[in-house]
């Protein structure tokens, strides 16, 4: 029995083991352990993500007895979403402290989770893919309920806990008849049995549509969003911005390796799936968030949409598609966490508001603030030149090669109806009078998190080479290997 | 392998027998003692066609937790299990329905598996050669050799339930008195003793 390669899984073998040294320093420490470990947490992630960036193999690599792969589009994925989540525990420290939820637990939880994501990202089989799975969501269950005096938050990690269940339940299912009508979990094997040419089976293709709904709640796609605004309401903001960025990104990476890896025979398939559910969650996202007044409802059924767009990439088919797929998310992705570091730092008197009448006449009182959600609106309603927009624009142009005209067509619709809701609030906060200021303060952190988005979201369009590069090489291993 | 056939015909008479007192014992703790009494035959049945793994962990796991704690259950719930009882009459038809399909399930599956010269093949085929590893072995060599990566995951979802738990419900009381020993031992009898001369006459 040959001992498996360990390098390829070091980033994750280095999670595991200083998420628990993380949390012996915690209990040892005992109280006012928090901040240290939330630091320490940071630095870990980040240094997992320089590792996985330097251990990336030049060809695909399969280890643990093919449970596992290693490849540059798992690197892309990780390393994103490694620095989401550094990045979400460096805007809950201040927050955290001053709600009296600072637990040291929380980073350890979202550390934990990140592995989960890791797993997520480098399975190579259905076994790995649920065990990766199951790993994310229990940690960040806890992490939504962790305000455990609030009804509102043990209300929103509750019904997270079941829907979740309910999801798991359903990609066992389909991953139980996957593997009895083709006889094997593993993606390599699948893909080899499906490439036979062999007309595939009804059964198979039953199990592979479970699949894909246990995945579309992870990635909250309608029909099975339900789950996200509630969730987003009642969680700690913190924690739903977490779930806005690293989460999304590993789950729809997940997905797209799913469908292109081991059942790219089935695209034929799945792709009318995948865009049913594309059209569905553009629409929804764009009509429900209409009527929102809560602004973390809002950026609830905004995530609801922008997965829609990026499902379009999917539905395409094409090596330009799922690159388009992976800007559009990592893009989604800071410019959410730029919006939540705004959220963020909406406190009037001392205490959280959370209403979208709150940032009224932002621009008077704190300008700076107001000018970063402009350009994360402007941003996310697709508006040129910021980033937003090319995310839109690649996703558009895959869909239009691929001859999916009304794809794109639907798409452009309802981003101009987004576009309402997106830049209402921007009038709210520049041509309306304020009414009661809020409080200046928003803590050095979050500032940096605000400046930083801005810059990346404003400046995407002179080098989108880095990124797209980026992307198009990640597509190739996975599409070849 | 006429001490075998006796064996099973009793194992199996007294699991189905003590089955059926699970349902039908007026006494809670009966039914729970006797939900024991099935696992253990239940468990021999096991050994008896070689799965000796699953038959001790039937007894480990079944038995040693999951029995005890339903034992403790019964014991510290205050239930009436006298109005529990009060729909076995009305919920009859569709229970013996239920139970009526899952007879007609077995016996369908039983069926196929001693007439279909196919599925018998079939089934024959991934039975582990007697002579080569036990079954413990060899789950054993798979669970630590190949599925080592799944395991090791499933020890960490496991690390994070433990987490959730403790996170979601520990709450550090103010106000209880807890014995501090080292409190104890370090106290002198200079501290806590003090001799007054009191005076004839006189209070304290």
């Amino acid at each position: 029995m040959d001992l498996p390669n360990l390098e390829y899984a070091a980033p994750e073998i280095f999670v595991a083991i200083a998420s628990m040294v993380l949390l012996m320093i915690g209990v040892f420490r005992g109280e006012g352990s928090s901040r240290p470990v939330a630091w320490l947490s940071m630095a870990v992630l980040i240094v997992a993500a320089v590792i996985t960036a330097l251990i990336t193999p030049a060809e695909t690599k399969y280890e643990f007895a093919n449970l596992f792969v290693s490849s540059s589009f798992t690197t892309f994925l990780k390393v994103g979403v490694l620095l989401a989540a550094a990045v979400g525990i460096m805007m809950s420290v201040g927050y955290n402290e001053r709600e009296a939820i600072d637990r040291f637990e929380y980073p350890v939880l979202i550390v934990l989770a990140a592995l989960g994501m890791m797993v997520m990202v480098s399975a190579n089989d259905l076994l790995s893919l649920y065990v990766g799975l199951e790993l994310q969501s229990l940690a960040l269950y806890v992490v939504a309920a962790i305000r455990r005096d609030s009804l509102k938050s043990s209300e929103a990690g509750l019904k997270y806990f079941v829907l979740g269940a309910l999801a798991s339940g359903m990609l066992l299912y389909g991953a139980s008849m996957v593997y009895g009508f083709s006889g094997s979990t593993n993606f390599t094997n699948l893909a080899a049995f499906l490439a036979e040419g062999a007309t595939p089976s009804v059964g198979l293709i039953v199990g592979l549509v479970f699949v894909i709904v246990g995945l579309a709640f992870k990635i909250s796609a309608v029909p099975f969003h339900m789950w996200t605004p509630d969730v987003y309401e009642g969680a700690p903001t913190p924690v739903t911005a977490f779930f806005a960025a690293a989460p999304k990104l590993a789950a729809m990476g997940l997905f797209m390796s799913v469908l292109v890896g081991p059942f790219g025979g089935l695209a034929a398939q799945w792709s009318q799936v995948v865009i049913v559910v594309s059209v569905t969650s553009m629409v929804l996202g764009a009509f429900a968030a209409i009527a929102q007044t809560n602004i973390k409802r809002l950026m609830a059924y905004s995530s609801i949409g922008h997965v829609g767009y990026a499902l379009v990439g999917l539905a395409s088919g094409t090596k330009d598609g799922y690159s388009a797929v992976l800007v559009y998310m990592a893009i989604y992705i800071v410019m959410t966490l730029g919006t939540f570091a705004v959220i963020l730092a909406m406190r009037r008197n001392g205490s959280m508001v959370e209403d979208i009448s709150d940032l009224t006449g932002l621009s008077k009182n704190n300008p700076v603030m107001a000018a970063m959600m402009l350009i994360f609106m402007f941003s996310m309603a697709g508006i040129p030149p910021l980033a937003g927009f090319y995310a839109k624009l690649y996703v558009f142009l895959a869909a239009v090669d691929a001859g999916l005209y009304f794809l794109a067509v639907i798409g452009m619709l309802a981003s101009v109806l987004g576009a309402y809701y997106y830049i209402r609030i921007v009038k709210l906060m520049y041509f309306d009078e304020p009414e009661e200021a809020l409080d200046p303060h928003p803590g050095r952190d979050l500032g940096l998190v605000q400046f930083v988005a801005g810059m990346a979201t404003l400046l995407f369009f002179l080098v989108p080479g880095v990124l797209v590069g980026a992307a198009d090489k990640a597509v190739f291993s996975l599409a070849s290997g | 392998m006429i001490l075998q056939t006796i064996a099973f015909y009793l194992f199996a008479v007294v699991a189905i027998a003590s089955a059926v007192m699970v349902v039908t014992a007026r006494n809670p703790v009966h039914s729970v003692l006797f939900l024991v009494l099935t696992f253990f035959n239940a468990s021999g049945l096991f050994v008896l066609t070689g799965a000796e793994f699953l038959a001790m962990i039937l007894v480990i796991v079944y038995v040693g937790a999951v029995a005890v704690l339903f034992l403790f259950i019964v014991m510290m719930l205050d239930i009436n299990f006298v109005e529990l009882r009060e729909g076995f009459q009305r919920y009859l038809p569709i229970g013996g329905l239920i139970s009526a399909i899952l007879l007609a399930e077995i016996i369908f599956v039983g069926g196929l598996w001693a007439l279909v010269a196919e599925v018998k093949g079939a089934l024959s085929e991934k039975m582990p050669e007697e002579s080569k590893l036990t079954n413990t072995e060899m789950l054993g060599q798979l669970l630590y050799t190949k599925y080592v990566y799944l395991f090791q995951l499933a020890g960490l979802v496991l690390f994070v339930a433990m987490i959730g738990a403790i996170v979601l419900t520990l709450r550090q009381r103010t106000g209880v008195r807890k014995q501090r020993v080292s409190e104890q031992v370090y106290r002198r009898r200079a501290d806590s003793v003090e001799i007054k001369k009191v005076q004839p006459g006189e209070g304290v």
